[in-house]
């Protein structure tokens, strides 16, 4: 039975699905446009619910018959989703103005996307793993398609749509023949099941693991399963476009290493394969795909793919190590992504915003500052030391090597040097060719704020390494008990 | 703190304060920053070297520079007699100098960095003379290398300027790597690099042999050859001289200082300072005495042709420095040293003469185009005179008594080299007095010779010749002051009676090496020998020039061959050129076109570039656009981890 107590641990999903519902409540009612004031009313409740999270009781809390938990891990995935989500929230003030897509309902899909991604990442069963990924789905599916009036928004949203339901599918068959094979949905029941690793692990209840990952592998954009993104990230407005890349990245990378460690901890052999052919398949294609690339959203698209091959590399290696590793590596990816994307949103001509890389050139004449910050980005993003990129990436191959992946590693650092190209084309662009039509500036000052703030947390990492490093070592630590 | 910090010091002071804040200080400020240290630091020189003479050496310790294991240097000045002397020198000419370029480089735009270098330079140089060790000496070798290159190369916007200072710094790296070579060669043989350690080991190393590539070496020659290549390369002897005529392409003062009064006697200095090595390798000697003699006579018969007025002296230099190395190859170092502390007053004149008068002409180095210029500028005339007669020798003026020392040394080390040395010593005496008439009689006498392209009118009014400022001829007056007197004062301290209380410790000659003693006994008629070869060239050089001008042209057309091998210097250049400098340039061309561009480029970068763009287009290719494309890509994705787990799960 409920009791109050039960629900201390839900305490911020129950707060933002409530504010969600109230504002969309104050919106319909509301005189004149409401917009403006429930964007920034839905970026304090995502502040507040960061703090929320950091007050539910500490250790691990098990509620609503084990199908939901707390603990670190989820208290630090949360608190970098509902920092993406605020900020994406933050980078669209200005660009839902002047795209005409100001209307209040915007903020309150994303609001009910992030609650989505929150119980994604406290779900302890495959039961509130699928309800909570698909709160989140169906909300980006609208969000994806908001601007009704273009063709390319709608068929982004379309094809998301679509494909989203065949990996739902393909989720679910996975989810059930674990049930079939095993007995249970629960994680905690599975990983007591396969403890120590005794017990014959039977052939469907891997083929299970493997319908399961080929879900998650759609959402984290692995590849094959990445087909959607450069797509959906070129056609979706590009503050849309931002969100994607920064919140439910992270959220869809949590519950992917919590649902493969999680219940599956001990069959690491099994599925160590698998992870490693998705790693290894996603930092080729990404580096290789996004070198021809005119479009800087397309680019960003091949980019993040490449980059979730990075962090499924800690995932392989399946250690305590690896899975720290992959929560640094997140923490820094949504810094450059989110400060990446607030230059972008700042490329805006006398005829409106434009996406070409070719556009940049010569900004570093005309803008100097936003140039030094793309700059900065892009050579994080590239793995340059000693910015964040680098550590990133020195965290998850340092688990790799330990987890003796040597074959995984070598493609890594291969595939980050093919990709150091395109980030580093960008820089050249800017510096070195002659400038074309400038952007109008000054840039507005919220993208400013933005793009600063992470490109010092991208310089200052190496200084101040400790509270990301620290943080991560605990939630690693969560899930290893 | 000493006054030796001081003489030491101030010059990279000044350095410091005009290299990295001349712009912001300006160019009066700049040369006041550096001339005023300069000057200090020379008159603090003439008090140390009577500090040392009278209170014998002394060393001052800064700090430890490299302890590594076994391998300590440590930064000290050792102020000995010999370094005593060097201070003398280098201080006094490099403040001179400092002061004479006010003048000479009043118009240079880049006044600041000029005297930078001056001072650097000098503090370099300073290093040099006072190190207390190999490594530190190495530092100071390198760092009066690297000015030189620098001030070579002044004026960067000629190209013969550069490539001067560049092939000064390559032909300088040949005789370095031989000098490295022999530095840790006596690490290996010695355990250290200090000066007191291993000079003392020396003797125990006597007849030890190295064993290297199947052959036997004898420990001290060895190492005694390699040192002195670094003292070849840097004196410009025989061999790799080919530098120093170049090296003109810099300023005057700039020669004056580096490349006749200072730099340029590093290697005897060196020689001089490992006397200690050098006393116990006799073949090493012998080489030493060889090498100074052959290139005293080669670099004065090139002398007798050049045209170039500063070149000219430059050739001279290098003959000079023949005869300071073979005096030391017959064990005088006291007379190679002697002759070095004279020359350098005497040839920093000729040079600064020979300033004073491009100065006057307006930048013509070419002696062709002068001639009468004595009534225009007389009291460079003058000092060119004092200059010449101590070059050449004549009875009382500096050079007579350190030049005849080391011809009277060689006649009495009564052996082959010192027949040897002594009979081409004596030819090369001819020609230097030749040579120096030559010069003086082209440019200050006979009619004045136009320079090609200007038309008579307008000219004189703006090109009459002018006698130069007070604050170019000062320094002149200063350094005639020593042609004339340095020797008659000096002699009796440095190579006379009371040589062996005067040096003390600081150089040692061996018993049985008597060349020094010989030479106060020989008979008559060597000691008057060199006054009647520097007579005889005078008198040659009168005929040609003055009695019948045109003769020496003639001489030329009658020995066309001989005039040819003369100009061009033997064939040096041109010799050096089809050896190293083609092939080197050659190879360099293969390995890079062929073997860094077609292999290596070819098979590495660039074919994987070229990979890389096909494979991503493929990739960039995968994405169609189309719906069910990229539903089948994820029904495949699945079948494929599918089928990939069974695969590899076969076998367990």
């Amino acid at each position: 039975m409920f009791v109050a107590k039960d629900l201390a641990p839900l305490v911020p999903e129950l707060f933002v699905a409530v504010s969600a519902m109230v504002l969309l409540l104050y919106g319909v009612f509301a005189k004149g446009n409401p917009t403006r004031t429930v964007v920034w009313a839905s970026v304090l409740v995502l502040v507040v619910a960061l703090v929320l999270v950091w007050q539910v009781p500490a250790g691990r809390q098990a509620v609503l018959s084990g199908m939901f938990v707390t603990d670190s891990f989820t208290a630090v995935m949360k608190s970098l989703v509902l920092i993406g989500s605020a900020v994406s929230l933050v980078l669209s003030v200005g660009f839902i103005r002047q795209e005409e897509m100001e209307r209040f309902e915007f903020p309150v899909l994303l609001l009910l996307a992030t609650v989505g991604m929150m119980m994604m990442v406290s779900a302890n069963d495959l039961i509130s793993l699928y309800v909570g990924l698909e709160l989140q789905s169906l909300a980006l599916y609208v969000v994806a398609a908001f601007r009704r009036d273009s063709e390319r928004s709608t068929e982004a949203g379309l094809k998301y749509f679509v494909l989203g339901a065949l990996s739902s599918g393909m989720l679910l068959y996975g989810a059930s023949l674990i049930y079939g094979f095993a007995g249970s949905t629960n994680f905690t029941d599975l990983a007591k099941l396969f403890a120590g690793g005794h017990g014959h692990v039977s052939v469907g209840l891997v083929v299970g693991i493997v319908f399961l990952a080929a879900g998650l592998a759609f959402k984290v954009s692995a590849v094959p399963f990445h087909m959607w993104t450069p797509d959906v990230y070129e056609g979706a407005p590009t503050a849309v476009t931002a969100f994607f890349a920064s919140a439910p990245k992270v959220a869809a990378m949590a519950l992917f290493v919590r649902a493969i460690i999680s219940p599956f901890g001990a069959l690491v052999a099994e599925w160590q394969q698998i992870i490693i052919l998705l790693a290894g398949a996603s930092m080729l294609l990404g580096a290789f795909a996004a070198i021809w690339q005119k479009n800087i959203k397309r680019l960003m698209a091949y980019s993040s793919i490449g980059h979730v091959g990075f962090a499924l590399v800690g995932l392989a290696a399946g250690t305590s190590e690896g899975v720290r590793g992959v929560v640094v590596y997140m923490a820094v990816y949504l810094a450059m992504t989110l400060g990446t994307f607030a230059c972008i949103l700042a490329m805006r001509q006398k005829n409106g915003l434009v996406e070409g890389i070719d556009d940049l050139a010569g900004l570093a004449r005309t803008q100097p500052g936003m140039a030094f910050a793309l700059a900065v980005f892009m050579f994080s993003l590239a793995g340059v030391p000693p910015l964040a990129g680098f550590f990133g990436k020195f965290y998850v191959f340092m688990a790799a090597i330990n987890a003796k992946l040597y074959v995984l590693s070598v493609i890594g650092v291969l595939s980050s040097v093919v990709g150091a190209f395109y980030y580093l084309r960008i820089v050249k662009i800017m510096y070195f060719d002659a400038p074309g039509e400038p952007f109008l500036h000054p840039m507005p000052r919220e993208l400013g704020v933005v793009a600063a703030v992470a490109s010092l947390f991208t310089l200052l990492f190496v200084v101040f390494p400790m509270p990301i490093l620290n943080g991560a070592a605990m939630a690693a630590k969560a899930l290893f008990p | 703190m000493t006054i030796f910090h001081l003489i030491v010091f101030l010059p990279l002071l000044g350095a410091i304060v005009a290299g990295l804040f001349g712009r912001a200080i300006g160019d009066r400020a700049a040369m006041a920053a550096t001339c005023v240290p300069m000057v200090i630091a020379a008159v603090l020189s003439w008090v140390g070297f009577y500090l040392i003479v009278h209170g014998g050496p002394v060393l001052v310790p800064l700090f430890t520079w490299i302890d590594s294991g076994s391998f300590e240097v440590s930064w000290a000045l050792k102020v000995d007699q010999l370094t005593a002397v060097m201070l003398v020198v280098v201080n006094t000419v490099s403040a001179v100098v400092h002061v004479y370029s006010i003048g000479y480089m009043a118009e240079d735009p880049h006044k600041p960095r000029f005297f930078a270098y001056l001072s650097l330079f000098t503090f370099a140089m300073l290093m040099l003379v006072t190190s207390d060790n190999f490594v530190q000496l190495y530092f100071g070798w390198e760092g009066v290398g690297l000015c030189s290159y620098l001030l070579i190369g002044f004026w960067y916007e000629r190209p013969s300027a550069n490539a001067a200072a560049i092939k000064a710094f390559v032909v300088n790296r040949v005789g370095d790597f031989g000098f490295a070579l022999g530095i840790m060669g006596i690490f290996l043989v010695f355990g250290s690099v200090s000066f007191d350690t291993v000079f003392q080991a020396a003797p125990t190393q006597v007849g030890k042999t190295i064993h290297f590539l199947g052959y036997d070496f004898d420990v001290l020659t060895t190492l005694c050859l390699l040192l002195f290549l670094g003292a070849m390369g840097k004196s410009a002897q025989l061999g790799l001289h080919t530098w120093l005529p170049d090296a003109m392409e810099g300023p005057t003062p700039v020669s004056a200082l580096i490349h006749a009064a200072t730099m340029v006697t590093a290697g005897v200095f060196m020689v001089a300072r490992c006397s200690p090595l050098f006393e116990y390798a006799p073949t090493a000697l012998a080489v030493v005495g060889v090498v100074g003699a052959s290139t005293a006579i080669f670099a004065a018969t090139v002398g007798l042709v050049q045209n170039d007025i500063k070149r000219v002296i430059a050739y001279s230099t290098c003959s000079q420095l023949g005869y300071m190395f073979f005096a030391a190859g017959m064990s005088a170092y006291p007379a190679a040293i002697f002759h070095l502390f004279t020359h350098a007053f005497f040839k920093a004149l000729l040079f600064l003469g020979a300033g004073s008068v491009i100065h006057a002409m307006h930048h013509e180095q070419d002696m062709r185009n002068m001639g009468g210029l004595a009534k225009h500028i007389k009291i460079t005339y003058v000092l060119m005179w004092i200059g010449s007669l101590a070059l050449a020798g004549l009875p009382f003026f500096s050079g007579y008594f350190s030049k005849d020392m080391i011809l009277e040394a060689a006649f009495g080390a009564h052996s082959t080299v010192g027949g040897y040395a002594f009979v081409l010593g004596m030819l090369a005496a001819v020609l230097t007095a030749f040579y120096s008439w030559r010069l003086l009689f082209m440019t200050f006498h006979g009619p004045r010779h136009e320079a090609h392209g200007h038309d008579a009118h307008g000219h004189d009014a703006h090109h009459e010749p002018h006698e130069s400022p007070q604050v170019m001829l000062i320094p002149l007056y200063v350094l005639a002051l020593g042609a004339l007197f340095a020797g008659v004062v000096f002699a009796p301290m440095m190579i006379g009676e009371h040589m062996h209380e005067f040096w003390g410790k600081s150089i040692l000659i061996l018993e049985n090496h008597t060349a020094m003693e010989a030479a106060h006994h020989v008979p008559l008629w060597v000691k008057l020998l060199p006054i009647g070869a520097g007579l005889l060239g005078i008198f040659v050089a009168f005929q040609m020039y003055i009695r019948k001008p045109g003769s020496g042209a003639a001489l030329a057309k009658v020995n066309p061959g001989l005039y040819q091998f003369l100009l061009h210097k033997w064939y040096f250049d041109e010799l050096y050129d089809l050896i190293f400098v083609r092939p080197a340039k050659w190879l360099g061309y293969k390995l890079w076109k062929e073997g860094d561009g077609r292999v290596i480029d070819g098979m590495g970068p660039d074919n994987i570039a070229l990979r890389v763009a096909q494979l991503a287009k493929r990739a960039a290719g995968l994405q169609s656009g189309y719906l069910f494309h990229y539903a089948f890509a994820m029904l495949a994705g699945v079948a494929i981890l599918v089928t990939y787990y069974f695969t590899t799960m076969m076998g367990h």
